[in-house]
């Protein structure tokens, strides 16, 4: 009889150390997008390797996503208003809504707790419970005479507050969402003409959105929303003509290294740099085409940059202490998008015409890995859940 | 003074249609992927919309082919839709704006 219940004890005991073995944590995983499919690839950044896929999600041409503070639960916005959260661990979908006819990206809330959605059709945000995608708010972007604008830049701030810009309309808009009962919504009115995207600085401080329609950028202090919001490098392009746009770039992708800024010039073969003191123009750097995203590794030693069509198969790398390029990548046509690892020594890179999704030491800027994925775009590791604005 | 996007427009009408015909389909594949992937960047992959207008035929409906082959070709001035002549050939720009016209999937 003892013997017995010892054996049973030492099974348990070994079931229990096996089950303990399958156990891991989430925060070397992320989700590459499959744009043209509607899935997902799981990834793992420790041995750097695909842990599985998730399909089912939509049309995910220009898709994003956002994590869950226990970096479990991806929330995955989609061109099409689908709305999706991911177990990430169990590889599966566990909620969707189809909540809007086109959208554009999404965000969470400080405390977790709300995932909103910025929508094209019909132009707005629209807010959601994180947990059970029910929605808990709907805010229509409506402007002059029963207009309703594109919403764009859409991005989270400190005390528990959305800030997006409406593309028609030339506004910036604020939410607190303090009681998600009674959104409280501050616009900021000709702010300039066409915002196309925005970024938060890392302290949450500066909102800041690019214009299209004109030369600079637009900037709330939220620190002071008084003072309203004031332009910067207004006129970074005077009396040049602009080149045509085949890709819009995105800001979401800060790169704030110390105290510069780094931005794509709209319409130009440059990078601007602003110093973020007194947000004037520092430095303007001539680059391969027009960039699309600017991002700053995470110790802000150097930035890489990516190019819209045609020079989409190009990747630079630039040295923000002395603004000096320091290499030229060839990853491939069709450079989409580039997501460093948290502390920034390995960079995933997507290349979407060759279907393939690779990694870079960003040391030695040699190659690690490549997988074939089907037309990949956007890149997001779960340490995004704790940087605000991401 | 009339705009310059019909004016395109007017002198492709004697031009395109003896056009299309001559594309190979390795190229076809090409602009069929330029279409979904780098039109798609602003008209959405689907061709539903994005910051662009969508590229449907219910949305088109009343466009001419020569307007659109124009547009494609010159872009269009106050907004954001920039000329892809560098890139297409007259004739491939009306094979692109026929496959629009007629609903691509």
């Amino acid at each position: 009889m003892i013997s017995r219940l010892f054996t049973l004890l030492l099974l348990l005991t070994f079931s229990s150390l096996l089950n303990a073995a399958n156990w891991r944590g989430t925060g070397d995983l992320g989700v590459v997008v499959e744009r043209a499919d509607g899935s997902l690839q799981v990834i793992e950044t420790t041995g750097n390797t695909i842990l599985g896929r998730i399909e089912g999600l939509g049309d995910l041409s220009h898709a994003s996503a956002v994590f869950s503070r226990d970096e479990r639960f991806a929330y995955l916005f989609g061109r099409d208003g689908g709305l999706t959260k991911v177990d990430i661990l169990q590889q599966a979908v566990v909620a969707r809504v189809v909540q809007s006819g086109n959208s554009i990206g999404g965000a969470i809330s400080q405390d977790g707790r709300l995932v909103a959605v910025s929508n094209y059709e019909p132009g707005g945000v629209r807010i959601f419970n994180a947990d059970s995608l029910e929605m808990v708010a709907d805010i229509p972007a409506s402007y002059g005479e029963g207009k309703q604008s594109k919403v764009v830049g859409l991005v989270d701030a400190p005390g528990n507050r959305f800030i997006f810009s409406l593309w028609d309309a030339g506004e910036i808009w604020v939410v607190d969402m303090s009681d998600p009962a009674k959104p409280a919504v501050e616009k900021y009115s000709g702010i300039g003409r066409q915002p196309y995207d925005a970024l938060i600085t890392p302290d949450g401080r500066y909102y800041i959105a690019g214009l299209y329609g004109e030369d600079g950028l637009a900037l709330l202090d939220l620190w002071n929303p008084d003072r309203g919001v004031r332009r910067i490098l207004a006129d970074y392009g005077k009396g040049q003509q602009k080149l045509p746009v085949y890709k819009m770039p995105h800001l979401e992708g800060w790169a704030v290294a110390g105290k510069r800024l780094f931005i794509p010039a709209v319409g130009r073969h440059q990078v601007l740099v602003v110093d973020t003191d007194n947000w004037r123009e520092v430095g303007r750097l001539d680059v391969h085409g027009q960039p699309v995203f600017v991002m700053a590794r995470p110790d802000g030693r150097q930035v890489w940059v990516n190019f819209a069509f045609p020079n989409n198969d190009t990747l630079q790398i630039i040295d923000t202490q002395s603004l000096a390029p320091i290499t030229t990548l060839k990853p491939g046509k069709g450079v989409l998008h580039m997501e460093f690892e948290p502390r920034g020594e390995e960079v995933w890179v997507s290349v979407r015409d060759i279907d393939r999704l690779q990694v870079y030491d960003t040391d030695t800027f040699a190659r690690l890995a490549e997988w074939p994925v089907l037309k990949p775009s956007g890149i997001f590791l779960t340490s995004r859940a704790h940087q605000i604005g991401l | 003074m009339r705009h310059p996007v019909l004016i395109a427009a007017s002198l492709l009408l004697l031009s395109h249609s003896l056009s299309a015909a001559g594309i190979p389909d390795s190229r076809r594949a090409e602009l069929l992927s330029l279409l979904k992937h780098d039109c798609g960047s602003c008209h959405g992959l689907s061709l539903k919309g994005g910051l662009g207008p969508p590229l449907t035929p219910a949305n088109l409906q009343g466009k001419p082919i020569d307007f659109l082959t124009a547009t494609i070709l010159y872009g269009r001035t106050g907004t954001p839709m920039p000329p892809w002549r560098p890139f297409l050939s007259n004739a491939e720009a009306a094979w692109l704006a026929e496959r629009i016209k007629e609903g691509v999937q």
